[in-house]
């Protein structure tokens, strides 16, 4: 039997088994705390047998060490009336629970969420309705009170911020004229009426601004356990629901809608709270550039070593030290990009073309385009060895076919090697885009931030803003688990955005594999 | 040394073979080639003549496909080979410096052991040759293509799919279609380098039936390892050994009466 080597196969079967039940378990787990986060969960009221009431919504549950009886978390939430948003209960002192119909979950803007009765509407301080229509009336204002809130959003970020950037513009071409000696005549004079023309229409918008913000009057009184009220601001109430009275298909409506503010909603409360779009417009984003500079950087380095270079002892430790520059830890990559592209790179182009700036740097600090860069680097041994290996697998009769029809080396490489080697580089790309979307320390230091206030890309001039600070999903993760102040709340975050991240990992490879399989069809290389 | 003096001995007049009395294609003075210090191909003197087969037999090893590769200098691309003496095709000294080499590869054609279409379709296969030349103008390509195709008695079977990849096509099919690759850029002289030993019977017979049609048009070379094969297409046949040109002269005349002992014990099966 063993020299049969059944053994053996069941050893090869088992080890590949393990392999799969790691994935699936680490997969399995993430999957299923994240979708978990956006159920609208029911909230219960139990009473403990000492006396008072807890209302909030069951999150764990667990065996109290050293003990049989169990314990629960519950989300209480309330944090500004609380102080904090979980409590354990031990069951055993639990006396009752009951699901009170009227009781409202509600997402606000600050403090995370609201748990508990509502009971009035007020408009300027004068109560609207009260009692179990207030509900409705709610409702009824949300769509408005969105909309404004939206506005108000937008008149601060486009409008005044557009002005923000001509105000600094025209700044910076004062202090150019400046660095020159000129500090009067027409040019500075017609730069100062601007400057006057443009802090005007800024006085303009800010009035506009209080205006809006004056037509957010109404308010909302809810109560909360142990007789606590609390009057929010219908201005700050993004979402009401009431878990307890809602059909599975509403449940299921208010997930889907959860989700997809959890995709395309800009983060709240220090990234604990609201959704991740800068972060997954980041990681795209650093993705797409990174893959623009790493191919045709590592696709030509492969052609040389492969089609040009004299094989011989030279080429092959210019391989071996490609291959293990994969090895290297990635924040060496990051101390790399900073010292070389941030420092010396963007230092230089700042002193040459942004010295009006200084010491503000311009690209003298991190951003996308450095740590894109530094990516790409850290990828190019992955594009190398791939493309260097579909190479060799080009038989060498279709290059000689090519050659004996008086095609030149160039028109061969051109013509018949690039497109026979197209679906190993795109393999190539596979594989470093995977490693690059998931690669965090070395984009610590070469431009991630927690909170990046403008995308890279958007409507103002140049549109592509590579000197920008970004977001990006695995940053994200390390700070939400990490940094947070919030742990506990903002853990079901954690494992949203894994998520997130890996099925960003996976349609970014699905897309490459689906030009790959493309140009297979056209470009069938011949079996050897 | 007995090769080079019977080398020499074929240039006497009295002894020369029939292929002198007509026009040359491609005339080999004293060729000689090493792969290193190895000896590759030892003083070959010998031409070929216009619009016929040529074949060259002889056991693996003993330089008939190195003699063919000196023909478009695909030789070039080996590191390290040496060669001395001239070819001439056409007239014009293929190892002169001063020579383009793409432009002689135009010339003279080379369709290889194995099929080695490009992964491509049908039509840009054959398209090749005539779009590096500088055919940019989809008609006068069609034609190309077509006419192409025709010669090499592939058009029937593949012009409702000439979008199709090459890849798919049966090995007869592609080696014809390797050939309808080589003859698109209207080549002087045709290489063929045993164009056949990876065919079966079938794919076979038409390659060689598609040979006698070329020659009207092409002055074709054929290097193989199958007696028959040369017994049938060739019209002149030589025989190597050791990178040395045995005998040379008639087919007909060389396997019936072969000169040399050796060519008698290769032709026979005897040799060992």
């Amino acid at each position: 039997m063993l020299r049969g080597g059944e053994p053996f196969i069941w050893l090869t079967g088992g080890a590949l088994a393990f392999a799969l039940l790691m994935v699936a378990g680490l997969v399995g787990i993430i999957v299923v705390n994240a979708l978990g986060f956006f159920w609208p969960a029911s909230v219960v009221r139990v009473t403990l047998k000492d006396g008072p009431a807890l209302t909030g919504q069951i999150a764990d549950r667990e065996r109290v060490p050293g003990s049989t009886e169990s314990r629960v978390k519950l989300r209480i939430a309330n944090r500004d009336l609380y102080g904090a948003d979980f409590v354990w209960v031990d069951e055993a002192k639990i006396a009752r629970r009951e699901y009170p119909a009227g009781v409202v979950v509600i997402e606000r803007t600050e403090w995370g969420l609201l748990i508990g009765t509502l009971k009035d509407v007020r408009d300027g301080g004068a109560s609207v309705l009260s009692g179990p229509a207030a509900l409705d009336e709610l409702r009824r204002r949300l769509p408005d009170v969105a909309r404004l809130r939206a506005e108000i959003r937008r008149v601060e970020r486009s409008d005044i911020g557009a002005i923000n950037q001509s105000q600094e513009q025209v700044r910076l071409a004062l202090r150019r004229l400046e660095l020159k000696g000129v500090t009067s005549g027409a040019d500075v004079d017609a730069l100062r009426a601007r400057l006057a023309g443009l802090q005007a229409r800024y006085q303009v918008q800010e009035a506009r601004l209080a205006d809006l913000r004056k037509r957010q009057t109404g308010s909302i009184v809810v109560a909360a356990d142990g007789g606590k009220e609390k009057e929010l601001p219908i201005a700050q109430v993004i979402d009401v629901f009431t878990p307890n009275t809602m059909s599975v298909p509403a449940k299921a409506w208010h997930y889907v809608a959860n989700v997809w503010g959890f995709v395309a909603d800009d983060p709240r409360e220090s990234n604990t709270e609201g959704g991740v779009f800068p972060a997954i417009f980041g990681t795209v984003m650093m993705v797409l550039i990174m893959s623009l500079l790493v191919t045709p950087l590592g696709v030509l380095a492969a052609f040389y070593l492969r089609e040009y270079a004299r094989q011989g002892t030279f080429v092959s430790a210019v391989r071996i030290a490609v291959n293990n520059l994969a090895g290297v830890p990635s924040i060496v990559f990051g101390v790399f990009g900073v010292g070389f592209f941030i420092y010396f790179v963007g230092g230089s182009i700042d002193r040459l073309f942004h010295a009006e700036a200084l010491p503000t740097p311009t690209y003298g600090t991190g951003g996308i385009l450095w740590a894109s860069l530094t990516l790409a680097l850290l990828t190019i041994p992955v594009v190398i060895v791939a493309t260097e290996e579909g190479l060799a697998a080009i038989p060498r009769g279709m290059r000689e076919a090519s050659l004996a029809l008086g095609a030149t080396k160039l028109e061969t490489t051109l013509r018949v090697v690039l497109p026979a080697v197209m679906p190993s580089i795109l393999t190539g790309l596979i594989l470093a885009m995977a490693r690059a979307a998931g690669e965090v320390a070395p984009l610590m230091i070469t431009g991630v931030v927690k909170l990046a206030p403008a995308l890279p890309l958007d409507g103002t001039w140049p549109f592509v803003h590579l000197d920008r600070k970004f977001m990006h999903l695995g940053f994200h993760i390390y700070d939400v688990g990490f940094q947070s102040p919030n742990v506990d709340a903002a853990r079901p975050m954690v494992f949203a955005t894994t998520l997130l991240l890996l099925v960003i990992v996976i349609c970014l490879n699905l897309f490459a594999i689906a030009m790959r399989q493309r140009l297979r069809r056209t470009y069938a290389t011949a079996a050897v | 040394m007995a090769s080079a003096v019977h080398v020499t001995a074929s240039l006497n007049p009295a002894a020369m073979p029939a292929s002198m009395m007509e026009m040359p294609m491609v005339e080999i003075d004293h060729l000689h080639l090493w792969y290193g210090t190895k000896v590759g191909l030892k003083d070959v003197t010998m031409s070929v003549p216009k619009h016929r087969v040529t074949a060259y037999i002889g056991p693996s090893g003993c330089g008939k496909s190195t003699l063919l590769r000196c023909l478009n200098r695909m030789n070039d691309l080996v590191d390290g080979v040496r060669i001395e003496g001239t070819v001439r095709i056409g007239g014009v000294d293929v190892y002169d410096p001063a020579l383009d080499v793409t432009e002689l590869r135009k010339r003279v054609g080379m369709v290889f052991q194995k099929s080695n279409p490009f992964p491509k379709s049908i039509y840009e296969n054959v398209a090749y040759g005539p779009r590096i030349l500088g055919v940019k103008n989809r008609g006068d390509l069609d034609g190309i293509v077509e006419r192409s195709l025709r010669s090499a008695a592939l058009w029937d079977e593949v012009s409702d799919r000439l979008g199709d990849s090459a890849l798919g096509l049966s090995g007869g099919q592609q080696q014809r279609l390797c050939i309808a690759r080589a003859i698109a850029v209207e080549p002087d002289v045709l290489l063929m380098d045993e164009p056949c030993s990876a065919l079966d019977p079938i794919a076979t017979a038409k390659i060689e039936e598609l040979m006698l049609d070329l020659k009207n048009s092409y002055t074709i070379v054929i290097v193989t390892h199958n007696m028959q094969q040369a017994a049938r297409v060739s019209d002149y046949t030589g025989f190597m050994l050791l990178g040395e040109l045995v005998e040379f002269g008639v087919t007909r005349e060389l396997f019936t009466s072969p000169r040399d002992k050796r060519t008698e014990d290769y032709i026979t099966g005897r040799f060992g």
